[in-house]
């Protein structure tokens, strides 16, 4: 049945943020804004639509949640306030911690593997490294190709000083400090989760 | 009255001493119009100006001002504070200097100008000879109390602020209590800050204020029988039973309030009448107030609760319309189903969720305790699996069917009105009364028939830019869902705006003027009993019902109903209605007084009759733009286009003018004419100019009617450049020669 609203009331409590939800007026806004909306399964409004309806298989097997570029476009435009980045970076969180997500979705295999591992081991993050990593995640081939393809803008990141080449080694300054940190988040983290 | 003697004032600063030859247009003034004192003055809206005039008329018995300036819609407060009715403003400035080229030296637009100044000058100067001072229509038997029609939320707090400001109401109300529709209701949405909280019904509170006022008396259980006269003389009839009371009243508010559409015309699919479980949101209304939130079908408490908004509205259907409270009172059952069951639910399936006026921070409120929006419709409702009701939806967003069970439904019909209205392009003929119905509010014994003229959907026609409370009928206001369909903070506020018309009105008419449009006006319409063929068409025409006729035909006017358009004397054919100080003649001795220049000079002449309303004030808008506008033309106000005898027509081109150029308000169904049917009547007549001209054996093209509203002053110079060009295009009007 349509509009069982446990599955809401889950995500209002269990997912970052996701007590917005309750909250979007369905104007639609944030689905025009979204620079990446044509490409999604479901714009936001319908994401939160679904966990409204209690349509908690197709929310969470979705790929939408993980194609937000964080461009912030949607935030400044809903006339709710819904902070709509957050929230959907909330679901896809949720989805993971629920078994759902596909740990080789790209996104997801960017987030919890390259990106993570990048900063986490370093405590800061190495520009040249990350996008190696990022550009070879499908194998040496097609790494060298898109390395190509993006050769004028790495140029001129270069020349800017926007991009370092030199990968950065060694650890940042109090690095036991920060992985502390980094262990105390988790263990909260776990903490929350586990009692979801 | 004391012989009139006419002073002219020729102020000769903002450039206009400069720019024209002020000594000439003395002599216009002293030898060619013989006004007995002309002066100049270099500032003449300053003090010691004003003080020139005063004297004047203190030490030379000047009792008629000529006040030859700026546009008559600036300076007012300087020039329109002298002690007396007679007072013509002559435009040398907005309508003339600034629309006038001069800037290059060039000798013949210099003498063009003074051409223009020189006619307008004696334009005013005979009109001020054709104006009298109105005498005001006064009666012995004004009333100044307020009858008010309808015992809800609207009537009662139109009542209570006539009462609270001083005057006696008097209250109908046609069921056997007061309080009306939101009498009944549990609690009422928001209609102060924060806007978040149900606030306590007001009605009974309300009640109990209105009964112990000492100025309202009150008929219950009562309906009008009929309604005749005109402000400040309206006798009513009010059936009580056996009874007739009658009552003398100076105004009259409607405040008849809403029905709600019949749930059992909407569609099968909404399931109205298939399970006890689907009921109007009234009902449920009903429900929440006696504490009975439950299932009708087996008495379960009703915990997960779907309202249907817009139930028949906006639906060719059935309602057209938005009925703009029904969103705001679902949001308001939403919350009675939230705040009485934690454990419950309230969907909301909605076309666009409308909150108007704070209403937006209600809607919030709802959905933070939980109420869940779903954009979609009812598609079919049948019996849930465990009782209550299965309610399939098509929900746009998830993109399908749905099946939803509920305890109940709950349709929010829309409202629609209980005044008797009536289509105003065809009033009822001469002396049939129209049929009594139902809805039949007032039972008006008017010419024009008993209901109010409608505007759309069966609501009273106002002029819903300007005048809003207006109806078509002087004196008689409508407030609240009588009027168009509002929720209950826009109704108290509605309803004490026409308490304050109300008031208004009665004391205009005690002072014999006119409320609006012309508010203060003080003339009013008379004829010439000898002359009048009994043709009808000023009883017809009349925008506001103002004339009635008596059995031979002839019209008899009220005066107190008049809004001084002038439409009757435009409509007269026989041009026998005249007001004191606007007349057929005066209008027709203006334009006679133009100097046409003969044939040779190849200048044309082009006459612009302008509406004061809008064209006027669009016209100054183009002058202080500085815009230049062709030196052909000659501009005449005209209170409203309605007044426009199409004896001017035949007036100005047997005087040589070559074209005609009239510009009045738009018409039509999102009309801006002030009184209405003004300048859709002066196209009607107009359309009938072809003949005048061909008697004349002139070409129709040189007649021509714009719609301008008080937006345009930018396409204006297009519009008359272009028409003064294609009249120069022409040949000549031939009776320049004669
Ligand atoms: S912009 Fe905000 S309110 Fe509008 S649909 Fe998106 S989330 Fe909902
Ligand atoms: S922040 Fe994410 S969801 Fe919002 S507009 Fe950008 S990409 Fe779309
Ligand atoms: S107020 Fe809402 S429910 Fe009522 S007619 Fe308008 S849109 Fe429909
Ligand atoms: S002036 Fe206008 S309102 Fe008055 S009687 Fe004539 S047409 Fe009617």
């Amino acid at each position: 049945m349509a509009y069982d609203l446990s599955f809401a009331q889950d995500v209002y409590k269990n997912s970052e943020m996701g007590h917005w939800i309750k909250m979007c007026k369905q104007c639609g806004v944030c689905a025009g804004s979204c620079p990446l909306g044509p490409h999604w399964e479901y714009s936001p409004r319908q994401l939160f639509q679904l966990v409204r309806g209690g349509k908690k298989e197709e929310v969470l097997k979705s790929q939408s949640m993980w194609m937000c570029t964080s461009c912030y476009n949607c935030i400044v435009r809903c006339p709710r306030g819904l902070p709509i980045t957050h929230i959907v970076h909330g679901l896809a969180r949720y989805a993971s911690v629920k078994g759902y997500a596909d740990p080789n979705q790209v996104t997801n295999r960017f987030a919890t593997k390259i990106f993570w591992t990048n900063i986490v081991s370093t405590g800061r993050v190495g520009e040249a490294m990350l996008t190696m990593r990022l550009y070879f995640v499908d194998g040496l081939a097609a790494g060298i190709q898109r390395g190509l393809e993006m050769k004028d803008s790495a140029l001129g990141m270069l020349m800017t000083k926007r991009l370092n080449p030199i990968p950065f080694r060694g650890k940042i300054k109090g690095y036991a400090g920060f992985a502390a940190m980094i262990a105390k988040a988790q263990e909260l983290e776990a903490k929350r989760e586990a009692g979801a | 009255m004391e012989a009139k003697k006419i002073g002219c004032y020729i102020c000769t600063g903002c450039g206009i001493g400069e720019a024209l030859n002020v000594a000439a247009l003395e002599k216009i003034a002293t030898k060619e119009q013989k006004l007995p004192v002309t002066r100049t003055h270099p500032f003449l809206c300053g003090a010691e100006g004003l003080q020139m005039i005063r004297d004047d008329m203190a030490n030379e018995g000047v009792n008629a001002l000529l006040i030859a300036a700026c546009s008559h819609r600036v300076k007012t407060d300087e020039f329109e504070r002298f002690n007396t009715p007679l007072l013509d403003r002559v435009d040398l400035r907005d309508k003339s200097l600034w629309v006038q080229d001069i800037s290059s030296g060039n000798k013949e637009a210099k003498e063009d100008l003074q051409m223009m100044a020189s006619d307008y000058l004696r334009m005013g100067s005979v009109k001020l000879k054709k104006m009298n001072a109105p005498d005001p229509f006064q009666d012995d038997g004004f009333s100044r109390d307020v009858l008010v029609v309808g015992g809800g939320i609207a009537g009662l707090t139109a009542a209570k602020e006539v009462a609270a400001t001083g005057y006696r109401a008097i209250l109908v109300e046609k069921s056997a209590e007061l309080g009306g529709m939101v009498g009944r209701m549990h609690k009422v949405s928001p209609t102060m800050p924060p806007y978040r909280v149900l606030e306590e019904n007001p009605v009974p509170g309300l009640v109990a204020t209105v009964e112990g006022e000492s100025r309202i008396k009150i008929y219950k259980n009562a309906t009008i029988q009929s309604t005749k006269g005109a402000p400040g003389l309206f006798d009513v009839e009010i059936k009580n039973g056996d009874t007739v009371h009658t009552e003398r009243v100076g105004s009259i508010i409607l405040t008849t309030g809403y029905n709600l559409y019949e749930a059992s015309k909407l569609d099968a699919r909404l399931g109205y009448g298939s399970s006890p479980d689907v009921v109007t949101s009234l009902e449920f209304e009903e429900m929440a107030k006696a504490g009975q939130l439950v299932r009708k079908s087996d008495g379960k408490p009703a915990k997960r609760v779907m309202f249907s908004l817009c139930a028949g509205q906006r639906d060719a259907n059935h309602l057209e319309y938005c009925s703009a409270a029904c969103c705001t009172y679902s949001l308001k059952q939403a919350l009675y189903v939230l705040e009485q069951f934690q454990d419950g639910a309230a969907f909301m399936l909605f076309q666009e969720m409308r909150t108007p006026g704070q209403m937006e921070e209600f809607y919030r409120r709802v959905q933070e305790e939980g109420g869940v929006i779903i954009k979609g419709d009812v598609e079919q409702v049948s019996k849930g699996a465990s009782g209550g009701l299965s309610v399939q939806i098509h929900d746009k967003l998830l993109r399908g069917k749905e099946s939803v069970d509920v305890d109940l439904l709950v349709l929010a019909t829309g409202m629609i009105s209980t005044v008797d209205t009536q289509d105003p392009n065809k009033p009822s003929p001469v002396g049939q009364v129209a049929e009594e119905t139902a809805k039949s509010v007032l039972n008006l014994e008017y010419r024009q028939g008993r209901s109010m003229p409608e505007l759309k959907w069966g609501f009273p026609d106002s002029h819903f830019i300007c005048f809003p409370y207006e109806t078509r009928r002087t004196g008689i206001y409508a407030a609240g869902p009588a009027r168009r369909p509002m929720g209950i903070a826009e109704t108290v506020t509605d309803a004490t705006g026409a308490a304050l018309k109300a008031i208004q009105v009665v004391e205009a008419v005690a002072k014999g003027a006119a409320v609006h449009p012309r508010s203060g006006d003080l003339s009013y319409p008379s004829f010439r009993r000898e002359g009048c063929t009994q043709c009808k068409r000023c009883t017809e025409e009349c925008p506001f019902g103002a004339i009635n006729e008596d059995e031979k035909g002839n019209p008899l006017f009220n005066p107190t109903r008049c809004r001084r358009c002038g439409t009757c004397m435009g409509a007269c054919p026989q041009k026998i209605i005249s007001f004191a100080n606007y007349s057929v003649d005066m209008i027709g001795s203006m334009i006679k007084e133009v100097e046409v220049p003969p044939a040779d000079d190849e200048k044309p002449r082009i006459l612009v009759f302008a509406c004061v309303n809008d064209a006027i004030p669009a016209l100054d808008m183009v002058g202080q733009k500085r815009s230049a506008l062709s030196t052909y033309i000659r501009i005449v106000p005209l209170r409203c286009m309605g007044s426009m005898n199409l004896v001017w027509i035949a007036d100005a081109m047997s005087s040589g003018f070559d074209g005609i150029l009239l510009m009045g308000c738009r018409h039509g169904d999102d009309y801006q004419c002030h009184n209405v049917r003004g300048s859709a009547l002066a196209e009607i007549r107009l359309s009938k100019v072809s003949e005048t001209l061909n008697r004349l054996q002139l070409e129709s093209s040189r007649v021509k009617m714009v719609e301008v509203n008080i937006m345009d002053a930018d396409q204006l110079p297009t519009i008359i450049n272009e028409f003064a060009e294609q009249i120069g295009s022409m040949d000549l009007n031939p009776y320049k020669e004669f």
